[in-house]
């Protein structure tokens, strides 16, 4: 630490407590004036809480602080906000029922005697959006805009503020990988003019690409600080995980069984718009195969899913499940017969945040005469079921059972409804992005997870963004584009070239035509 | 051992609020009167206890108080706003005294009556509010007006509800249950098993507040140890997660607005079954309904919570009756009133005050340990 005055921010043995888990113990992070600075850790390693510390969320029980060499104390956002440091979450603070324009201006909106000044600042705000190449809708509402437009908006409201050091909270958990590319090239941008960021994540690929330096953490604690250049993905992941990861799956080849899940035309109505958000979709799932559905994030996924699941009326066309017609089956009679889901979005569908671990672990199952009797919860059945899955499933949580799933990790609350989904010992498993915001063990693990559904005689219908997973994961891969599925591959043949052309829609007439052909 | 401590922070911060509220209260007092304000405090803060009668009286208002309370804290935990307890409360009572009055049904008749006509005025609401999401508090605010209105007009054309009709001529107020009572041969009101000698004598005392703690104690138990309240309270928190686990939130809103009516409809009918009030005909909706809001809400839409809140509310409102004994007028002691619970809703905020204060205390002393143990290894 010869010449101080390169680095930015120093964050010196920070140590923070929460009830029951100490989050951060002694950890230290410096941060270079114009790098990339990754922070990487498993999922409760304690990346957030550190960011946390740092944009005044919260305050450290011990440790100091530096900027520019000097000992400053952060006690709210606002104070971080003064110092320059922006924030952007991994969970987005918007307001949805504002503009893009009101959402970056919030807060520091420019105003005469108390009127607002917008056209101002909306000069202000297409001159960063076109400087940055970050494209934006100024008047479009937030909850009309996809993840990836909100969390330009997001960037903007740094921008817009003058931030020069910038916190990136796992900001590519949700984009699609055209997205994180032009991210990574924004981030770029970014310190060629002097700003520093870090940047949290635990995708290592993204690391390697972008990062300068790299500070790791594995419960809690530092283990330390790397250059990128000296070190490799194998090094990296073990530094954050303790032990090996193997980054592909093994998988045994077996011949699929009998076909118990079958789609057939199957058109269901977009939210957004007018038309048809899938259209005349068919397909079948047969036992002891993983169907993946690969995509650009908006091509109908969505709604595709709430259709299959029971989330979503149908406007044509049939769902078969074990030889029922469920096109029209509530969800819990799906349930019942061995569907289960794990959503998109884990906030809204996949959990009650206010309930406790416990509580959430049994949603799917608490009417079953297990942990029922005569109306009433069985709280011991409850519990010893709980812990049963928090300690295969190796769910992270202050309080065990009793925790609040709020304020559990992302990747922790992930891993409580990939375990209530499995658990539930499916016949059909259907699977959206369920490794979303996890780390490489976690991801490994549900990884297994999956393939041993499909190797116990299961279906699984995997519905993925993520190139490496679905190349990794799937026996068979159907890509949907505009709501067609525009081609079946299998993965042992195709490239990933080949599969990206065919999510761009690059291959769709071709494929129309050869369904023609077919059908003459 | 973690629970209990989260149970002594925030009965101490209720109990904190309290004392903040009641403080505001001494210094209004001061303001309006200051050569009568400690008498005033005094019987504001003792009048409750001073003697058997008056606390016999705390509970008696307290009773109905309790159930509408729970009425408002049980929509809540499935995220509705039940302000329509007053309506629901209005059509219970007049459902009770119909009962009592034309029916001349025994008492526990009458209040199923009125349970079940308070859930008829709580089932509209939610039925708007699950089939055409109309949002519950508009329907709700309309039948509090239609339902004080209906009741008046029904009452008015039902010539033996009126007290005329029995004796005298005041003819807009019900009858008094007694000489009904007489006429039927039939135990009208709430009976009293005896409490009231207990209590001096007060004809204010009968088993309504029994009757109310027991409801608080079976919600609490819906709520929390059944299948049914883990439905409704998954609704309340996230109403699109409970979809996806194939919760039928359609149905627990309705059901939920219909109990949250039956336990208004009931504080309706203790209320007025008890022998002493009678149904006086105006065009002003019923106080009791919306105190339900603030005892909820002080109770942290906890029902055990709600017994404690709404006994502490009618200890201070029969201490306010007293202060009129002072020449402060009823205006006033409602601004007093107000201002004492309007501070008892702090407690959240000085829960979390206290909460920080020991934290912090805990974690020096834990320092002091950890520094102790390394110096011993040494």
């Amino acid at each position: 630490m010869g010449n101080k005055e390169n680095y930015v921010i120093e964050m010196l043995n920070i140590t923070k407590e929460f009830p029951g888990i100490k989050a951060n113990d002694n950890v230290t992070l410096q941060l270079k004036k114009g790098e990339i600075h990754a922070l990487l850790g498993e999922n409760g390693a304690g990346k957030s809480t550190l960011m946390s510390v740092l944009f005044g969320l919260y305050q450290p029980e011990e440790g100091t602080i530096k900027k520019d060499g000097k000992v400053i104390k952060i006690n709210s956002p606002n104070d971080a906000n003064a110092l320059n440091i922006g924030m952007v979450h991994q969970h987005f603070k918007l307001v949805e029922c504002f503009t893009v324009l009101d959402n970056i201006i919030l807060g520091v909106e420019p105003n005469k005697l108390g009127f607002l000044q917008k056209d101002e600042a909306r000069k202000k705000v297409m001159k960063l959006s076109e400087k940055y190449k970050l494209k934006i809708d100024p008047d479009a509402l937030i909850s009309d805009i996809s993840v990836g437009m909100q969390q330009r908006v997001e960037i903007l409201k740094m921008l817009y503020r003058d931030n020069d050091i910038l916190i990136f909270d796992e900001p590519t958990a949700v984009l699609t990988p055209q997205e994180i590319d032009e991210l990574m090239n924004i981030m770029r941008d970014f310190t060629k003019e002097g700003k520093s960021i870090i940047f949290i994540t635990h995708k290592l690929n993204e690391i390697m690409a972008v990062a300068d330096r790299c500070t790791v953490l594995r419960k809690g604690k530092g283990i330390g600080t790397v250059e990128i250049k000296n070190t490799t993905k194998e090094e990296l992941s073990k530094m954050m995980v303790g032990r090996n990861v193997k980054f592909t799956v093994d998988k045994k080849d077996i011949i699929p069984g009998k076909v118990i899940f079958k789609v057939n035309n199957l058109t269901v109505p977009s939210k957004v718009h007018k038309n048809n958000a899938v259209k005349n979709v068919s397909f079948e799932v047969r036992k002891g195969e993983i169907v993946c559905i690969a995509g650009i994030d908006g091509n109908g996924q969505t709604e595709l899913v709430s259709a299959l699941t029971g989330l979503q009326k149908v406007s044509g066309g049939t769902i078969e499940f074990l030889g029922h017609d469920i096109t029209k089956a509530k969800i819990r009679n799906r349930s019942k017969l061995g569907m289960s889901h794990i959503p998109e979005d884990r906030h809204k569908h996949g959990l009650i945040l206010d309930y406790t671990l416990e509580e959430n672990l049994i949603l799917q199952r608490y009417w079953e005469p297990e942990f029922e009797k005569a109306g009433f919860i069985k709280k011991k059945e409850v519990r010893r079921y709980a812990e049963k899955l928090i300690k295969e499933y190796d769910i992270r949580s202050g309080e065990g059972p009793v925790s609040i799933v709020r304020g559990m990790s992302g990747g922790n609350q992930q891993k409580a409804i990939v375990a209530r989904e499995i658990d539930k010992d499916p016949e059909l498993l259907v699977a959206v992005q369920p490794t979303r915001g996890l780390d490489v063990g976690a991801i490994e693990y549900i990884h297994e997870q999956l393939v041993e559904q499909r190797d116990k005689g299961k279906a699984v219908l995997l519905i993925s963004l993520e190139l490496d997973e679905v190349m990794n994961l799937s026996d068979r891969i159907l890509v949907i584009y505009e709501g067609e599925i525009v081609g079946e591959l299998n993965p042992k043949k195709t490239t990933l070239s080949e599969l990206g052309l065919y999510m761009a829609g690059a291959n769709r007439n071709k494929s129309k035509e050869a369904d023609k052909n077919e059908n003459k | 051992m973690k629970i209990n401590k989260k149970a002594i922070f925030s009965i101490s911060a209720s109990l904190v609020s309290i004392l903040v509220g009641l403080i505001l209260g001494l210094i209004l007092l001061f303001v309006f009167d200051s050569s009568r304000a400690l008498v005033g405090f005094e019987a504001l803060i003792g009048t409750g206890i001073s003697t058997a009668e008056k606390f016999a009286k705390v509970l008696y208002q307290a009773a109905p108080l309790i159930l509408t309370g729970l009425s408002v804290a049980f929509a809540f935990k499935t995220g509705l706003f039940n302000i329509g307890a007053s309506g629901q409360y209005t059509i219970g009572a007049f459902c009770a005294l119909f009962a009592a009055t034309v029916l001349g049904t025994p008492w526990y008749i009458s209040l199923l009556l009125a349970m079940i006509g308070g859930a008829l005025w709580g089932i509209l609401p939610g039925l708007f509010k699950a089939h055409f999401n109309v949002n519950e508090v508009i329907t709700c605010i309309m039948l509090n007006w239609t339902g004080l209105f209906l009741v008046n007009l029904l009452i008015r054309n039902i010539p033996q509800m009126i007290q005329n009709y029995w004796a005298g001529s005041i003819t807009n107020r019900t009858v008094k249950l007694a000489l009904v009572e007489k006429f039927y041969g039939v135990q009208t009101t709430i009976p009293k098993a005896g409490l009231d000698t207990l209590f001096g004598g007060s004809s204010y005392m009968n088993i309504s507040i029994f009757i109310a703690i027991a409801v608080s104690i079976i919600v609490y138990v819906v709520l929390n140890k059944t299948t049914f309240g883990y439905e409704i309270k998954a609704c309340g928190y996230n109403k699109n997660a409970s979809t996806y686990a194939g919760i039928n939130a359609k149905k627990n809103i309705v059901l939920s607005m219909v109990i949250a009516g039956g336990i208004a409809g009931l504080a309706g009918g203790i209320y007025f079954l008890s022998g002493t009030a009678e149904y006086v005909i105006e065009k002003s909706l019923l106080a009791m309904g919306f105190n339900g809001i603030p005892v909820a809400l002080l109770a942290a839409s906890n029902p055990i919570g709600v017994i404690f809140s709404s006994l502490f509310i009618s200890y201070i409102q029969v201490g306010g009756e007293a202060l009129q004994r002072y020449q402060f007028s009823s205006e006033i002691i409602n601004i007093i009133i107000s201002a004492i619970i309007y501070l008892s809703a702090f407690s959240f905020l000085i829960r979390l005050f206290i909460e920080k204060i020991f934290s912090k205390k805990h974690r020096e002393e834990e320092i002091k340990i950890e520094k102790e143990q390394k110096g011993g290894a040494k």
